[in-house]
């Protein structure tokens, strides 16, 4: 098990690197098809962990999800963008920060990154710091409202826990 | 292609206005957190929304050449990963430091 875990991760880092190579190269010639596959193949045996880390197990359906996720996630940009141009064009810039606290069930890096990049694009808050161990961020808000919607009905700290699976 | 022409400016419009929103916030905004509110948000989109651009107009004008979207449309996805990533990391930097945040009613710096 251990080896099939080992050997589906360097099948993962080769096959992106491959495909990234070719697209990034642009050239089809076999020179450069072949150092560029020669030079995959020994990172991804190399370094295979830093990109494809821990359990395989649902990893398809994990990155499902995500494909779900990133919709929401993208039209979430677009109303905080909206949300900073209300605030910065307002005559009297309604604006009132505040630092607030809060604790998640997170604890993966992967999803623990991706709530902080969450909250850093929704509108209103900024991630400051992440404590991994408790899974406790602290979030610059740049006024009540935003503050109180990451708080009080937590949409996305379950939609991330959904996504990673870790309720 | 007249489509293709008026959702490409659409695009560019839309994208030059965030960045330059995000250039009015970071000049109006009282201090140091609220002003990366304004360039940590609206650069993304901004920024996202005129290669975005870009990648449609060179898809339609040049169809012989498809490396250059796909090339573009990787920009978009590591603007998008990069851009919260450096926000953060500043934000931590400063309140490390311990630079103090505005709160309302105080004199803007």
């Amino acid at each position: 098990m251990r080896l099939g875990e080992r050997a589906f991760g360097i099948l993962l880092t080769f096959g992106i690197m491959g495909v990234f190579w070719i697209l990034l190269s642009g050239i089809f010639d076999t020179f450069h098809l072949i150092s560029g596959l020669v030079c995959c193949a020994i990172v991804s045996i190399i370094s295979h962990d830093l990109l494809v880390k821990g359990k395989s197990e649902k990893k398809l359906q994990k990155s499902l999800r995500l494909l779900i996720y990133i919709p929401w996630e993208l039209w979430q940009i677009v109303l905080a963008n909206i949300d900073v141009a209300y605030r910065v064009l307002h005559p009297k810039m309604p604006i009132d920060p505040l630092i607030i606290e809060f604790e998640t069930t997170l604890r993966g890096d992967f999803s623990l990154a991706t709530l902080a990049n969450s909250i850093t694009l929704t509108p209103g808050t900024i991630t400051i710091l992440v404590e991994p161990e408790r899974g406790k961020f602290w979030v610059h808000a740049i006024a009540k409202e935003p503050a109180e919607a990451l708080l009080a009905d937590q949409t996305m700290q379950k939609k991330v826990a959904h996504v990673f699976m870790e309720t | 292609m007249v489509l293709v022409h008026v959702v490409v400016t659409v695009l560019l419009g839309a994208g030059v206005f965030f960045i330059l929103v995000g250039s009015i916030g970071l000049l109006r905004l009282p201090d140091f957190y609220t002003r990366l509110h304004a360039t940590g948000k609206c650069d993304t989109l901004g920024g996202g929304l005129v290669i975005l651009g870009a990648a449609i107009y060179h898809l339609f004008q040049y169809p012989e050449t498809l490396l250059v979207p796909a090339k573009l449309a990787f920009l978009i996805f590591f603007i998008f990963i990069a851009n919260p990533t450096a926000t953060h990391a500043i934000m931590k930097a400063a309140f490390k430091t311990g630079v103090e945040p505005w709160r309302l009613g105080e004199e803007r710096r």
